[in-house]
């Protein structure tokens, strides 16, 4: 939740507006076509003038013509700079929304791990999409107003004075007058706007809750309870909204009290310069035309005002994004070469936030083609060891070696091209099983491809799909089973062909011969491979040359299956709970591909 | 990109061929809208329309006056030689006194707007979400939850931008379009005439131009779906991507789609900005040609019109020209919103939950000769209490499942012959691979989903007799996906039962063995948790849900896959404080983990919606069937 301060919106409002980039030239284009239309604009009542005093009183009907001609002239020309200033107010503004999602996209490409965990997919594609919105609105807004405004404004004033400058005093005032009362609104209900839309976001949070919680609510019977905490929060937005929007309408009495004052001044002072002789009657009408101009552009000047500041949490929210710094870059001069699969943890610790100790002392050697289990508690630390080594994470003191160079000094691509991780959360991506194949390597054919599948027990169930490899798989992978997924996500690692290869708790969801039968294929075909594998099981881990006992973020043991449950406690209870009260029922879908007979 | 352009073609024919039917269909919603807004506001909102029209006649009794100004006082004055400023004070002081009652309906009526509009969508959010609540799990297991969470951030708002701005704005422009029409017949009937032209042009233009640019708006709306999409998918895989090194492919992808989004705004937009000046210079023709034809009028004597007879007009002319452009303006934006509107009517619309039952769960004492007596203190006793007759049955936890089968859709069922018995205090649990319908028994006990056929017996009541709120109340659940609401601790943990003490659901935190780390935590049990418990490990969340659900204290428990999570260790811990938890209460447990179901009194091993074995574990393991299989595992294989 953003909680906007009240003087950030200057800031923030020039940080949007530097991403304007090459379409500056659109919004540069609509200025200056604005400016033009409102000269226009200007201009017109002042024929119209012409057209009273010059033609229509003095009888002369050419006159009607030819400023009559003149006035279309004119409008035709406002209507061509309207038209041109119209557009490119909005190519401008698309422009924009496009550079800020560009750009945030683009600095979410580049966002380590840690950078990740910062921000919720729910948060990253609403300042995407509606956040980017409001920008989009508010500056099309922005462009046309902003600038029509003010030269309205002041072209008017400026006609005035050159129609009669004693009249033009009378309502100098009384924009002095407005103004102030117009500034002093305007700023008010700038404050209340944004604590409109701080409550905004918590009534949201909560219906947000309630959707993907309804079960809960149900099952404990809470619908009462919970519309009792929704209609208090709405009940505190409905204030907030009144208030502001209260305080935002007395801009309209305000002007139009100011608006008449000016005109009934005008009408007796008016009619005194006329018998005067200083005055005609079309200045007269003329002058009244002004006087409604400026008062509105005023009005619509604080709309603009209170527009921006409506937006602000939106332009906070993308700013957020965008100068969110990688935790992590490549080195200037990388290594781009790994000589082999060896890791060396040198007295490492870690932390994912400072002081946390997340990993300690940890002091690790594992040789190159090596399979090593790594088994412990949840929370002890297993997928944060792992992590550290395909440099997801770096280390916060000590360092580590992969191939006998310290991770830092490799170029993070090459790096992540060896370590293939799969990670605990996979996800596959909407596509065919042979694109999602390819993102371990684009140029696989479809014969590594088909090897890949079967070191990882996928070929089995894709070949019983109806288009085989080419078979569609839904976002996030939601038409294939929890098991079928896991052994696409490592065939897909494979296809990397890493010279360090981490499994992280990746065939939980597969049954245990199949589980075994991966094992047994990664032993015989990847003997030159370092595999490390991350599991809850016990039976995954006992067939690797060593294991791992993590517990509280420190390196309990490391040594064989048969050494740990002589020597290690932990190790031992572990294997006892689940051998003695035997496996799981993981996924046993997986028979119905004929795995387990 | 490819297939959606495709696709694209004969959607957009259907839109053409629904366009009849769907203005009818926004004429309706429209017609409810109104209905509702102005249903509770009847006073407030004729006041407002009285307002209204005080306010544009004012504004219009100023512009005529002008006429009044020039050919009854300036003129005449001019011509005198000792000018009397007398006559002119007194009109223009009657000016002043109808320009403040002008003032003052405006203030007026801007105000009450405010409370009737922002009051309006008070009520229809208050209502919105409370009609949601009574919705069946159905409801939400069938609609996109981002959909329906669209109806709260988009489509309300823009029905709030409808009631608090277009509304007022189409009132107070129609008054000032009629009255400034009936003072210009009055004026002169040929201009008048002339004028209406204008106007019906200027408003033929807006619309054609409005229905355009909404063509593109939808396109628009469509590719922010798109890049929503994308965005959404691939933020979820962010990590995946990292791993993989595919950000600058991903970019590629993700330029292509935004610039279609870029290309469908900017045309959506344009036409849109076009509109204004359109209008405008369509308004300042009209007035030209009615200057020169007036002017030939007046100055050729054709007709008796005066020259400050014709400025008056010229004025009343350039003053129609904006609120014909406002109004046709905001009728396409209502039109817009439309849409919205008619997807929170059709949420309001949605069936609630149907609950005809009339036994209630009440508290017991129980006493020395076995009668019962309603109370209200907690007794751990409990008991059905019939409405009709006020009998009352004990609550033992007899619960009985007949032939029971059930699909989610009628095409499909998923549940085939179903039969379970619970007796009080058993334990049963549901073994079965994922999809055989383990979670759908327990949705049923606790009526999520209603049966199709067959009965479910609650201490030999029928469940459908039993009150819905009263039926959940009896039955604790921990459910497969933990959900946290933003809170603290301590008030996650007293969901369970609201007028829990701090210490009764810190003793339930220490039973789920939640309480070691709620105590690491840097604010304890006053630890706030945002977005459904995101600070939290899967696992944590679990443990919390177990104490939510020992505070609690139901009579019955239903575990599905509460500790799915929590790592094998922990569980072991966890599993003690479980089982005093389910002893002596009926429970049914849904698990993977063997260690979780062999203590059972009875395990269900479910296939493909069917119970194809039954019994305890030595006796399933004697079986040799499906059970031990599972249970071997691969060493079946061996």
């Amino acid at each position: 939740m953003i909680r906007v301060k009240k003087g950030r919106c200057k800031k923030l409002f020039w940080k949007i507006v530097r991403q304007i980039g090459k379409y500056k030239k659109a919004a540069v284009m609509a200025v200056v076509f604005t400016a033009l239309e409102v000269a226009m604009e200007v201009l017109i009542p002042y024929a119209t003038a012409l057209i009273i005093d010059r033609g229509i009183e003095a009888g002369d009907l050419g006159k009607v013509y030819t400023y009559g001609g003149l006035m279309v002239a004119m409008a035709a020309l406002s209507l061509t700079f309207g038209i041109i200033a119209g557009r490119c107010a909005s190519t401008a503004s698309t422009g924009l929304s496009y550079n800020l999602r560009d750009k945030m996209f683009t600095n979410i490409q580049t966002f380590a791990f840690s950078n990740i965990d910062r921000f919720s997919t729910a948060g990253l594609v609403t300042r995407m999409t509606t956040d980017v919105t409001n920008i989009q609105n508010a500056s099309m807004m922005t462009l046309r107003i902003a600038v029509r405004s003010p030269l309205m404004f002041i072209c008017s004033v400026i006609m005035c004075v050159l129609i009669n400058v004693e009249l033009s005093a009378i309502f100098l005032v009384a924009i002095v007058v407005l103004g102030v009362a117009v500034g002093v609104i305007t700023k008010k209900t700038y404050g209340l706007f944004i604590k409109v839309f701080n409550q905004y976001d918590d009534v949201n949070a909560s219906i947000q809750e309630n959707i993907s919680a309804i079960r809960v609510v149900k099952a404990f019977v809470r619908e009462k309870f919970e519309n009792k905490k929704y209609g208090k929060a709405v009940e505190k937005l409905y204030q907030l909204f009144v208030k502001a929007e209260t305080t935002l309408m007395l801009v309209t009495p305000a002007m139009m009290l100011v608006m008449y004052g000016c005109m009934i001044s005008l009408s007796w002072f008016g009619a005194k310069f006329i018998v005067a002789g200083d005055l005609t009657t079309g200045e007269l009408t003329s002058m009244f035309t002004y006087i409604m101009s400026i008062l509105m552009s005023l009005m619509m000047l604080s709309m603009v005002i209170v527009m921006i500041a409506m937006s602000s949490a939106s332009a906070e929210r993308i700013i957020e994004v965008l100068e969110e710094k990688p935790d992590m870059e490549n080195p200037e001069k990388p290594v781009m070469e790994m000589k082999d699969g060896s890791i060396d943890f040198e007295n490492v610790d870690f932390s994912y936030k400072k002081g946390s100790g997340d990993l300690r002392n940890i002091d690790l050697h594992i040789d190159s083609g090596e399979t090593i289990g790594v088994i412990g508690g949840t929370g002890s630390g297993k997928s944060s060891l792992i992590g550290l080594i395909s440099r997801l994470y770096d280390v916060s003191e000590g360092s580590l070696k992969v191939g006998g160079v310290d991770v830092r000094e490799y170029d993070i691509d090459m790096l992540r091209n060896n370590v293939s991780v799969v990670l605990q959360n996979n996800v596959l991506f909407s596509g065919t099983i042979l694109d999602n194949l390819r993102w371990g390597n684009e140029n696989a054919t479809e014969e590594e491809c088909r090897e890949a599948c079967r070191l990882a027990c996928a070929d089995e169930f894709i070949e019983k799909m109806p288009d085989k490899y080419e078979t569609m798989i839904e976002r996030g992978g939601s038409n294939v089973s929890g098991g079928q997924k896991q052994r696409l996500c490592i065939a897909r690692a494979l296809l990397k062909n890493p010279k360090v290869i981490i499994l992280d708790d990746s065939t939980s969801a597969v049954d245990t011969a199949t589980d075994k039968k991966i094992k047994e294929a990664f032993a015989s075909k990847l003997t030159g491979v370092t595999k490390i594998i991350i599991a809850q099981r016990v039976a995954s881990v006992e067939g690797a040359d060593r294991i791992i006992v993590m517990d509280d973020g420190t390196v309990n043991s490391f040594d064989t299956h048969e050494n740990l449950l002589k020597n290690n406690e932990i190790y031992r209870e572990i294997y006892e709970v689940q051998t003695k009260f035997g496996g799981d029922f993981d996924e046993p879908q997986a028979d119905s591909d004929g795995e387990v007979n | 990109m490819g297939k959606m352009k495709k696709s694209d073609a004969p959607e957009k024919n259907i839109r053409k061929k629904g366009a009849k039917s769907e203005e009818g269909k926004n004429l309706r919603t429209f017609g409810r809208m109104l209905g509702y807004m102005i249903s509770g506001y009847k006073l407030r909102f004729t006041m407002v329309i009285l307002c209204i029209i005080g306010s544009s006649l004012a504004t219009l009794y100023g512009t005529l006056f002008m006429q009044v100004l020039i050919d009854d006082y300036i003129v005449p004055l001019t011509k005198m030689e000792d000018p009397d400023f007398g006559p002119l004070g007194k009109a223009i002081l009657i000016l002043a006194a109808i320009y403040g009652a002008g003032v003052l309906c405006s203030f007026v009526y801007s105000r009450v707007m405010v409370y009737i509009g922002q009051g309006s969508i008070l009520r229809l959010r208050k209502d919105t979400f409370e009609h949601m609540e009574t919705l069946p799990i159905k409801y939400f297991d069938t609609n996109a939850h981002g959909d329906i969470m669209s109806v709260y951030t988009n489509d309300i708002d823009t029905l709030r931008m409808v009631m608090t701005q277009s509304i007022p704005q189409i009132v107070s422009s129609s008054v000032t379009i009629i009255s400034t029409v009936i003072s210009m017949f009055a004026l002169d009937i040929p201009l008048t005439v002339l004028s209406l032209f204008m106007l019906v042009v200027m408003m033929y233009t807006t619309t054609k131009l409005g229905s355009r640019s909404r063509k593109y708006f939808v396109d628009q709306q469509m590719d922010l779906g798109n890049v929503n999409g994308y965005v959404e998918e691939m933020t979820e895989g962010q990590k995946v991507i990292k791993v993989f090194c595919h950000e600058e492919k991903n970019l590629e992808e993700f330029k292509k789609r935004n610039e279609q989004l870029r290309s469908s705004a900017e045309k959506a937009n344009q036409i849109a900005n076009v509109m204004m000046p359109v209008n405008m210079n369509i308004g300042n023709i009209s007035y030209v040609l009615c200057a020169a034809i007036g002017g030939v009028l007046a100055l050729g004597g054709y007709t008796d019109m005066t020259i400050g007879t014709l400025i008056s007009f010229l004025t009343l002319n350039r003053n129609v020209t904006q609120p014909v452009g406002t109004m046709s303006q905001q009728v396409g934006s209502i039109v817009t919103a439309m849409a919205g509107a008619y997807r929170i009517f059709k949420l309001l619309g949605e069936k609630p939950e149907k609950d005809e039952g009339d036994v209630e769960l009440v508290n017991v004492e129980i006493k020395e000769d076995g009668s019962m007596e309603e109370t209200d203190e907690r007794t751990k006793h409990w008991a059905w209490k019939d409405e009709k007759n006020g009998r009352l049955t004990e609550l033992c936890g007899d619960i009985v499942m007949e032939d029971v089968d059930f699909g989610y859709t009628p095409e499909k069922t998923v549940l085939h012959d179903v039969n379970v018995y619970a007796r009080p205090g058993q334990k049963i649990a549901f073994v079965g691979s994922t999809g055989a319908g383990k979670t759908t028994i327990t949705n049923l006990i606790n009526r999520f989903y209603d049966i199709d056929d067959g009965k479910i017996l609650y201490d030999g009541i029928d469940v459908n007799k039993i009150k819905k709120a009263d039926l959940r109340r009896s039955l604790g659940i921990v459910l497969q996906d933990t959900h946290l609401f933003t809170d603290t601790i301590m008030e996650n943990i007293r969901y369970g039962r609201l007028d829990a003490t701090d210490e009764e659901c810190i003793a339930a935190a220490e039973m789920a063995n939640a309480d070691s780390f709620i105590h690491r935590l840097p604010d304890g049990y006053d630890t706030v948790l945002t977005g459904d418990g995101g600070n939290l490990s899967q696992g944590q969340r679990q443990l919390i849900a177990i104490a939510r659900a020992e505070v609690a204290d139901p009579p019955v428990l239903i575990l599905d896959e509460a500790t799915s999570s929590i790592d094998t260790r922990t569980e072991v811990m966890v599993q003690e404080g479980m089982d005093r938890l389910m002893s002596e209460r009926t429970s049914f447990v849904i698990a993977h983990r063997l260690s979780t179901v062999r203590n059972s009194d009875c395990i269900m091993v479910l296939e493909n919606g069917r119970i194809i074995e039954r019994g305890n574990h030595e006796q399933l393991m004697e079986q040799k069937g499906r059970y031990y299989q599972l249970y071997t595992g691969g060493k079946a294989l061996e």
